[in-house]
Formats: C-alpha cells, structure tokens, sequence
C-alpha cells in the first residue's frame, strides 16, 4: 500500500507524536508498503528519505505552551502538492486537531483518510470557537484512532463519535538487545528513574523520599537517573551523604535510554498524575526490566493490572520504599515479572501495533479510488467563505 | 500681642494643611476616575480585537490551521481572568501575526469584499488597543506617582481605593496589515 503519513510537530525537535510517526513509518516500510511523510521541517534540514519538509516550523502559544507548527498559505500549497505527487492509497493524520499541517490534509484531501489522536487533553472550549473551520475538516476522517483509554475518551467527549483503541508501539527487540552501562546494576542494586526531576507529578521527589529509606539499610544501593530538568534543585532535599550513589545522565538518545533501562534492577515510576499511557513503562518491560509504578489508572491499565509488574499507593514513599526493598531481595519475584512483562509487551510491540493500523487503513480503503486533492475547496481559498458568495 | 499673632499664624497654618489635604484628595479622586474610564475603554478595545478575530479565523478565508489558532487565541483572551488576561492578549497578538504574516494569506482575506472590510477593521482595532494601553498605563503612572507623596500615605488620603496596576501585553499588530488596507494611516 501506498500511506500517506502526516506530522503536525516540528520534526527535529524530539517528542512523543513525532517518535511514534517516525517509528511508524519505519516498521510500515519493514513489512513492504511505500511510505512518505510529510513535516514541519526546514527545506535543508538533514531528514530521513522519506521525509518531505513542508518549510519552516513556527513557534506559536499554543495549548499552554510554545508548539513549532506549519499553517498558513505556503504550508497548505505543499500539503497539496505533497497529495498531488504521493497517489497514497490511505493518508494518516496524526492529531488532526492541532492547527497544522495535519488539519490542513484534513481540508485538502477526499478519499481514505484515517486520523490517530494522541492527547488527552484538548481545549474544548476553544476548540468550539473554532468549530465552523475545524469540524468540517475532521468530519472528513474516516476512522479514528486513540492511542490510550484517556484519549479515546477525551475524543469521544469533546468530537463525539467512537475512535478504535491502538496503543503507542514499542520497538521491543531495540530494547531488549542494548547492553547494560559497565558497571550497573552493581552488587548492592540499583533503582532507575526516566522523566522531568522537577516536574512535581512526575514523582521524582517521592522517589528520593523512598531512597533515603532504603540507603539506610542497604550501603550499596544506587540510584540512576536520567530526564531533562534541574538536578541541582531536584536533588535538593537529599542528604548530602547520598548524593554520591545517585548518577544523573539528563537528556538521553533513544539508544541510551535502551541502556539505561538495562542497567536497573527495578524501573521506578512514581508519577501523581497527569499520565494518559505510560509509555516508559512499556519500554521498561521490553528491556526485561522489572516494573515498580504508582497505581495510576494508565498503568494499571499498561502492567495488566498488577500481572506484568508491581503497583504501589500513588505518592506514597514509605509504600515504595517498602516494596522496592522486597523486590531488590527476590531476585526470583523478580524473574516472573519480567517473564509476565515480556508476554504483556508484545502486544506494544511495532510489530503487533502496525497489524493494527494496517487492518485499519484496509477497511477504509476497500472499495474507495485513493486518495486525491480535494478539488471543491482548491487552491482558491475562501470557497467556504460565509460571505460574498 | 505676640500670643494673638502666634495663634493666628498658627490657626493660618493648620488651614493651609488642611486645604492641602482636601485638595490632594479631589486630586486622587480625578486621577482614580481617570484611571478606569481609560480601563474601560481598554477593555472595549481589546474586546473588540478579538471579536474581529474570532469573526476572520471563522470566516473561512484564511486556511484552517491559521483559523483554529487565531479562533482559539481570541476565545482564551477574551475569557480569561484578571491575572491571566495580559498574556492571553500577548497570545492573541502572536496569533494574529503568525496567521497574517504571509503577503498571499493577506491578499486572499482582502480578496472578498467582507473579508478587506475585516482587515481593515482589525487594523483599526490594534492600533486603538495600542492607544489605549498607552492612555491606560499613564494614567496609571500619574496616580501611583501621587500616591507615594508621603502626605497621601501618612494620612491615607487614597482610601480604600487599591492601588492601579499597569497592563502590560504585547499588542504589537500584523505587519503587512498597513500597507495592503487602502486608507490605513
């Protein structure tokens, strides 16, 4: 087949979206379709071959942050030449709702078109303001796709409707095969720890709370940590006599964190809150690391309910401390998650997810011509103009 | 003799005190006046910038992504609280240059003849929300500058009133605007 894939974020700057249509992508080409995807992205920036630019990203307050994202005239042109050039069988937009370059292949195509949403949150309020220019071009996706229960639910509140439920791929076999970092996970063990240190629902600090309970009693236990953030302010509130068996590695590359994960006897994810999937989680248990989270919904949900991997009170530290120690002492207790894990994870496999999306884009293109330009709203903008027809 | 003109100097110097206090008070009264006649006024203005905002990024003339951000930006602005208003208006600005910041997005809104009344009217509407930010935040410097007299403190001539605060946000408009909208200064 031939699929369209569009990415609405800026290409070259690393985040959840634009890993996962990378990846997707990839495995898509691995099992024989031709795939093109097009981006927000410099004409010169150095892209994958089967990345078309689609100009410049521009910073915008967006969602309550800066998002680099392409609108505009110049966008949309290539948007629909992209279409024009491609001749996809099925175009796949990724969060179709964020104004960019997703919603604008929303508006310029008609035949097969498949849309995955990625957030949890969307503004609704701010979306209905919209609504007279955004609806009309969502309405045109065929089949939706929500990559957690959070998201599927927040699609089916704000856009009613159903969306089917595929969740984020993991490449399992990429980290199931990195190698541990010399050293780690060392004789006294080890506990790892991925995400933004100051972020307060990220959980670091609890984590550090349940630490300084554990070093008590165990003088070699070590703690690596890795994730962008202050470390100075984050770690803070530790006892200086600990800061030497913490190791901070800040921003890693997808292949380091492989490592990381591999160097840990026990994942820690102590997050409050806010997580719609937990996607680190997955990525813990391909690497055969055993899996200590808060009992959050999300991760209930992603560790099977207790099976693949072990819950504790969300916030609690004396609750983690108190596993985590029985964990680091049951090197067997330790085996059977990670045999459990290793079950669970394949359904997050690439592999498994892209059978998926496959199944999808196959339904919506039996019977249908492809994809092409949407001739009634043409390069002359203003046909859905409200005035002066 | 000397008791008599003492007293009388001294009676003369308590009426001028108290003259001095009346007068400052009126005067605080006028400057606080000031102070939300011109807030009101910016208020309507910014109001009615992100009114015409909303109006163009539904309209259909500009590309769909342009218009979620621009509809989005002139929804949180004109719903925000207090203290989030001068940011939600900054955002507003932003949006408004990002979706007209391309000569053919400007030329195909100025195409349909609603469309170049619109950009007019938002060219219009920027430049007032300018004016009156400036009117607003002088006034505002004028009362704090006599609210710190020491008299004005000690005897606390400004009442209950809280002191102004300054509105600072970016309200910088589109800049193609000026040169594409016929009669715009």
């Amino acid at each position: 087949m031939r699929v369209g894939l569009v990415c609405p974020y800026a290409w070259d700057v690393p985040g959840g979206v634009q890993a996962h249509v990378r990846d997707l992508a990839e495995e898509l080409q691995l099992q024989g379709h031709a795939v093109s995807v097009i981006a927000p992205a410099d004409d010169d920036a150095p892209l994958p071959p089967y990345v078309v630019p689609a100009g410049r990203p521009v910073p915008v307050p967006y969602n309550g942050s800066v998002a680099r994202l392409s609108f505009g005239v110049r966008s949309n042109t290539r948007v629909r030449r992209w279409l024009r050039d491609g001749e996809f069988d099925v175009l796949h937009v990724h969060e179709p709702a964020s104004p960019s370059l997703s919603l604008l292949a929303c508006w310029a195509a008609s035949g097969p078109l498949v849309g995955t949403f990625h957030t949890s949150t969307l503004r609704s309020r701010a979306m209905h303001a919209a609504y007279p220019v955004l609806y009309p071009a969502l309405e045109k996706i065929s089949a939706r796709i929500a990559v957690s229960e959070d998201a599927r639910r927040t699609l089916v509140e704000h856009l009613g409707g159903d969306a089917v439920l595929i969740p984020n791929g993991v490449a399992v076999r990429r980290f199931a095969g990195a190698s541990p970092m010399r050293g780690w996970p060392g004789a006294g063990g080890a506990l790892g720890f991925l995400g933004r240190l100051n972020e307060p629902r990220k959980g670091f600090p609890v984590l550090l709370a349940a630490f300084e309970r554990l070093a008590a009693d165990r003088p070699d236990l070590r703690l690596l940590v890795a994730g962008p953030g202050d470390v100075d302010e984050a770690l803070d509130d530790l006892p200086a006599r600990l800061l030497p068996r913490v190791t901070v590695l800040g921003l890693v590359s997808d292949p380091d964190k492989a490592r990381m994960l591999r160097s840990v006897d026990v994942y820690v994810a102590p997050n409050t809150g806010g997580e719609s999937f937990g996607i680190i989680l997955t990525e813990a248990m391909a690497a055969g690391t055993p899996v200590l989270a808060s009992d959050l919904d999300a991760f209930r949900r992603v560790l099977d309910d207790d099976r693949a991997g072990q819950l504790f009170p969300v916030g609690d530290a004396a609750a983690l401390a108190a596993r985590a120690g029985a964990l680091l002492d049951d090197p067997g207790r330790r085996a059977s998650m990670v045999e459990a894990a290793s079950r669970v994870v394949r359904r997050y496999d690439w592999a498994t997810v892209v059978a998926d999306v496959v199944a999808v884009y196959e339904m919506v293109t039996e019977g249908a011509a492809g994809v092409r330009e949407d001739v009634r709203n043409g390069s002359r903008l203003g046909m859905f103009a409200r005035w002066g027809r | 003799m000397d008791l008599w003109v003492g007293l009388l100097i001294g009676l003369a110097f308590v009426v001028l005190v108290l003259w001095y206090l009346s007068w400052t008070a009126a005067r605080l009264d006028r400057l606080h006046a000031r102070v939300e006649g011109a807030r009101y006024a910016l208020d309507a203005q910014l109001l009615r910038r992100s009114t015409l905002a909303l109006e163009l990024a539904t309209s259909g003339l500009l590309d769909p992504a342009s218009g979620v951000l621009v509809a989005g930006a002139a929804h949180e602005a004109s719903a925000a609280e207090l203290d989030e208003r001068e940011l939600a208006e900054s955002n507003l600005s932003r949006a408004l240059r990002a979706a007209l910041a391309e000569p053919e997005a400007i030329a195909a809104v100025a195409g349909n003849p609603r469309g170049a009344e619109l950009l007019g009217e938002l060219d219009a509407a920027a430049k007032r929300v300018q004016l009156a930010r400036r009117f607003y935040n002088d006034a505002v410097q004028a009362t704090k500058a006599v609210r710190r007299k020491r008299a004005v403190r000690y005897f606390r001539l400004a009442g209950r009133a809280s002191v102004p605060q300054s509105f600072e946000t970016d309200d910088s408009p589109p800049a193609g605007l000026a040169d594409r909208v016929p009669g715009a200064a």
